[in-house]
């Protein structure tokens, strides 16, 4: 009896000090949306859980080796009982009946982590090896820059036109994958004005590690101040350039004369080249159009015919190729 | 040395060299009939180097002659039933045997050799994470065929299925040697599949290994598609060699349960069988349903990049993520498959070493067949995040939660049996006592990823890396050793060195912790699994470098380790007898134990784990004229 009594006593003490002590450390990245209130309230109650079990098994353990370990000169066997009915079926039962509040306690969290807001503002996020696009259907504004108003929940509706992604930022406590093919969902009602980051948690290839973009959390003003400047107007050459960096054209192709997997820019615009067939053609604003819209119609010889289709506006392509034409 | 180079090993390594040129050839020889390209970057084109790689394992397994009995009887020739040992020594384990024994040995030999490059190459991508930005897998770097970052990736992916192939030999090692001598067989159920089932996970390390050289894969060791099937040619060398090492697998455990099922001494009753044979069936269960999931999976992906079935290729109308279900319904009950046969190990030698018997030998028994069960069901735990039906998530979140409790009645089962024992702690005992706290540190930031919420943040992070190896360091690396030190002096008649023992564990131990607690608290704050640099703004860099101290340290832990090992076998202390003071019938009788087991047969007459218990015995030998082998 004055064995379990001790145990017990360190238990409780060992539990507590394991508790405070991670918590006293601080565990989580800042709580910077609402979503995370609720995961971080569940999280808590597993920490206590956790340095709970933790005591409970590691206490008797190290009392036993210390108490019951076999002294010098000491012979003879442990003592003898090999079980105890009632006390397995204690072990079994009472953990279970944990495990379901837990799942319960779960279930609650992940709806508020999914609650709806019908007035949330829908962004479409479309993720490519190895960059992020974000487009604002409500303002006609594309950027590569994310910028949130603070307190309004937003929807990202998300698409890849590669291969998998997944949009993680920490201080949200929230990831999605991003999948070619389906479109998939990601609500957050940021809380906390402040410069993130998005990273890429999906492994996507070479640049995996770099695939970031800033988030930028800001009152409701300045929210509104940044959508207007974006939707200046901007000469065809910057805009163009803009389209280039937000398409992620630029991680086949360079503006410096070095070859990737496609032909480099610098220099391309009236120039002769020799296609996969052997005919030659001049590079002019009719075959780089038709470049963008559908690349395989006419591949550069020694290059393999890897490019996407890119759903680009007329406008919008004109602006690009005069881009073009500006790298000599 | 001749003797060596005309050893089966050799003779497998040659032919599969011959039968990669001649499948690889084949194709080369239809592409130029079709007027289709013949070389590519790694000069055979991709579908020349798949047909080589296959031809290469069939050349191996009929050039070591593994498979000539079977051929044999096949052309209506008799071979000898029982098959006498015709080499000595170092030569048995290079060479095709039969005996379970020898075979248990080259499986952990070959576990070992396989940790070993697994660890080199871990050591290789934490020197690189020591420090933020890149420093020597840089851009810049080419080797072949691949950039800083890419090799960066293949690494890590290759660690993860390396450590994976020699996890599953290992456990095949202490399955092969122990359970034929704790049922009292001569050897297992059927001894040319046995040795099949090795020698095929020798050409599937190597096939691993080759697609390093050939432009390496970028996935991790889940491979999903799309990017797996656009990867380089390296891709296919890694489902091919998964493919290869999953028919070990598969026909490893079918020999395992078939042996336990047939060949159980007189009075082995289910329940009195020692408790790690109840977990190498559980395991073998999980091995001989689930494997062939990966196995198809991969094929899958082999497929779409081959012949452009779309399968997992949105614009076909296939489907990203119907890859991750059929992966990871093996992939999740592979964790149990790791882990079941090492928490079998620890339930084993408990009882041993405190003097007392395995405390609700019959919970602990039906917990591993819960886990078994419960492991089946779990899978889509690994994809709350993915973009699968959402309200799924919260049926699998149960499911998963379930885990806990089985796993809880080990846990409090193995205190019940250390309490008021008479406790000794020799090096087994030690690695058997730091398997239980890391797989309990494992079992507890388990939960935490199971509840889906939760799960959105620490998904893909360094929390799941510490997660998943403190569960396997508990669950398979200290128990593997344990079993090395414990089960030694049966194969060799002697015992490794205590000392060394001692400062192996001390060394390896403390590092450990370190290692996946680190990792853990970095991933809380949002550390990215797989990736080859982070930004510094994250303040990560400190711990990145206690991190890879630290797996420095778990390294030269093992030097020590393997120096201890191969020294003993020769110059260890001398220990033919029951060193353990155990009860399992394989020590009642003289180290080694000779080639086809016991002499004379044995009926089990008590409780397995009755320490204690005056007067009792698990087995006593039957006293015959006409036993086996007089």
């Amino acid at each position: 009896m004055r064995h379990f009594i001790i145990v017990g006593i360190l238990v409780i003490a060992t539990a507590a000090l394991t508790y405070f002590g991670l918590t006293a450390v601080g565990l989580m990245p800042v709580e910077a949306s609402v979503q995370s209130l609720a995961i971080d309230w569940l999280f808590n109650y597993e920490i206590i859980a956790i340095s709970f079990l933790f005591a409970l098994i590691v206490v008797p353990l190290f009392y036993s080796l210390i108490v019951f370990r076999r002294r010098k000169g000491e012979t003879g066997e442990g003592e003898y009982f090999e079980g105890n009915t009632p006390l397995e079926i204690g072990w079994t039962v009472a953990p279970l009946i944990v495990v379901i509040a837990f799942a319960y306690m779960g279930t609650y969290s992940l709806g508020e982590v999914r609650r709806v807001d019908p007035n949330a503002m829908e962004i479409k996020v479309t993720g490519f090896q190895w960059n992020w696009r974000f487009e604002y259907p409500e303002y006609g504004v594309t950027s590569n820059e994310l910028h949130l108003p603070v307190n309004r929940q937003v929807v990202l509706k998300m698409e890849s036109i590669d291969v998998l992604h997944s949009f993680f930022v920490p201080e949200f406590r929230m990831k999605q994958d991003v999948v070619p093919g389906r479109v998939t969902e990601y609500r957050v009602t940021p809380s906390l004005i402040g410069d993130y980051k998005v990273r890429c948690a999906e492994m996507c290839g070479t640049s995996h590690a770099y695939m970031g973009a800033p988030v930028i959390v800001s009152s409701a003003q300045d929210f509104d101040a940044w959508i207007k400047l974006q939707n200046a107007p901007a000469d065809p050459v910057a805009n163009g350039q803009k389209i280039i960096a937000t398409n992620g054209c630029l991680g086949c192709h360079t503006i410096d004369g070095a070859k990737l997997v496609g032909p480099t820019w610098k220099g391309l615009y009236g120039k002769q080249e020799t296609l996969a067939d052997g005919s030659t053609i001049t590079v002019d604003d009719a075959y780089l159009a038709e470049s963008i819209v559908n690349p395989t119609a006419k591949i550069v010889q020694g290059y393999p015919p890897v490019m996407p289709p890119f759903n680009l506006k007329d406008q919008e392509i004109a602006d690009v190729i005069a881009y073009l034409a500006t790298l000599k | 040395m001749k003797r060596f180079f005309s050893s089966a090993l050799m003779r497998g390594l040659f032919w599969q060299f011959i039968g990669t040129l001649v499948g690889a050839g084949l194709v080369t020889a239809i592409r130029a009939a079709m007027g289709l390209s013949v070389t590519d970057k790694f000069f055979f084109t991709e579908p020349a180097w798949v047909l080589g790689a296959f031809f290469g394992v069939l050349f191996f397994m009929v050039g070591t002659g593994v498979t000539s009995d079977w051929i044999k009887w096949a052309r209506g020739i008799d071979p000898p039933e029982h098959h006498e040992e015709r080499f000595q020594g170092w030569e048995k384990y290079v060479n095709i045997s039969l005996d379970h024994k020898v075979i248990g040995v080259q499986y952990a030999i070959t576990s070992l050799a396989l940790i070993c490059i697994g660890g080199l190459f871990a050591l290789i991508f934490r020197t690189e994470l020591a420090q933020s930005q890149l420093q020597f897998l840089t851009t810049d770097l080419s080797l072949f065929g691949q950039n800083g970052p890419q090799l960066y990736n293949t690494l890590m992916s290759l660690h993860g299925m390396i450590m994976i192939v020699s996890i599953l030999l290992g456990i095949a090692s202490a399955m092969n040697y122990v359970i034929p001598l704790m049922l009292g067989a001569q050897d297992m159920s059927f001894p040319r599949l046995n040795a099949f089932s090795f020698w095929i996970a020798v050409p599937a390390a190597i096939l691993l290994l080759m697609s390093l050289v050939l432009g390496g894969f970028d996935t991790g060791w889940t491979g999903y598609p799309p990017l797996s099937a656009r990867a380089p040619v390296g891709m296919q060398m890694f489902f091919l060699g998964v493919f290869t090492a999953g028919w070990s697998s598969i026909l490893g455990a079918l020999n395992i349960i078939v042996t336990v099922v047939r060949m159980r001494a007189k009075g082995m009753t289910a329940f009195r069988m020692p408790i790690f044979v109840w977990a190498a069936i559980a395991t073998s269960i999980i091995s001989l349903t689930a494997t062939q999931l990966i196995g198809l999976s991969f094929q899958m992906v082999m497929f779409q990049r081959l012949f452009g079935m779309g399968f997992f290729d949105p614009g076909k109308g296939g489907n990203p993520i119907l890859f991750q279900h059929l992966f990871w319904f093996y992939s999740h009950p592979a964790v149990y498959v790791f882990v079941l046969p090492g928490l079998g190990i620890i339930s084993e030698l408990l009882p041993v070493f405190v003097r007392k018997p395995l405390f609700g030998y019959r919970w602990i028994a039906m917990s591993s067949m819960a886990i078994a069960l419960v492991g089946f069901v779990v899978w889509a735990h690994h994809m709350f995040t993915s973009g699968m039906n959402e309200y799924l998530r919260v049926p699998f979140m149960y499911s998963t939660l379930l885990v806990a409790v089985p796993t809880g009645v080990k846990f409090f089962s193995w205190i019940a049996t250390i309490w008021k024992g008479k406790i000794t702690t020799p090096t087994p005992m030690l690695f058997v006592l730091a398997g239980i706290v890391a797989f309990l540190m494992g079992g507890l930031s388990g939960p935490p990823n199971a509840t889906v919420s939760v799960d959105l943040h620490l998904h893909d992070t360094y929390m799941i890396v510490g997660h998943f190896h403190d569960t396997i360091f508990g669950g398979f690396v200290f128990p593997f050793f344990a079993a090395l030190y414990f089960w030694f002096p049966k194969a060799t008649g002697r015992r490794m060195n205590e000392t060394l023992g001692k400062l192996h564990f001390w060394l390896m131990t403390p590092a450990f912790f370190v290692l996946t607690l680190g990792m853990m608290r970095i991933g809380l704050l949002g550390m990215r699994r797989r990736i080859v640099d982070y930004d510094p703004a994250m303040g990560f860099d400190s711990t990145h470098m206690v991190l890879t101290i630290a797996a420095f340290l778990i390294a030269l832990a093992v030097l020590i380790f393997l120096y201890n090992f191969f020294n003993s076998i020769k110059n260890g202390e001398k220990a033919e007898g029951n060193v353990w003071n155990s009860r399992s019938p394989e020590w009642q009788v003289p180290s080694p134990m000779p080639a086809h087991n016991y002499d004379q047969p044995f009926e089990v007459v008590g409780e397995p784990y009755d320490y204690g218990l005056a007067g009792s015995k698990y087995v006593e030998f039957i006293k015959s004229e006409k036993s086996a082998h007089n």
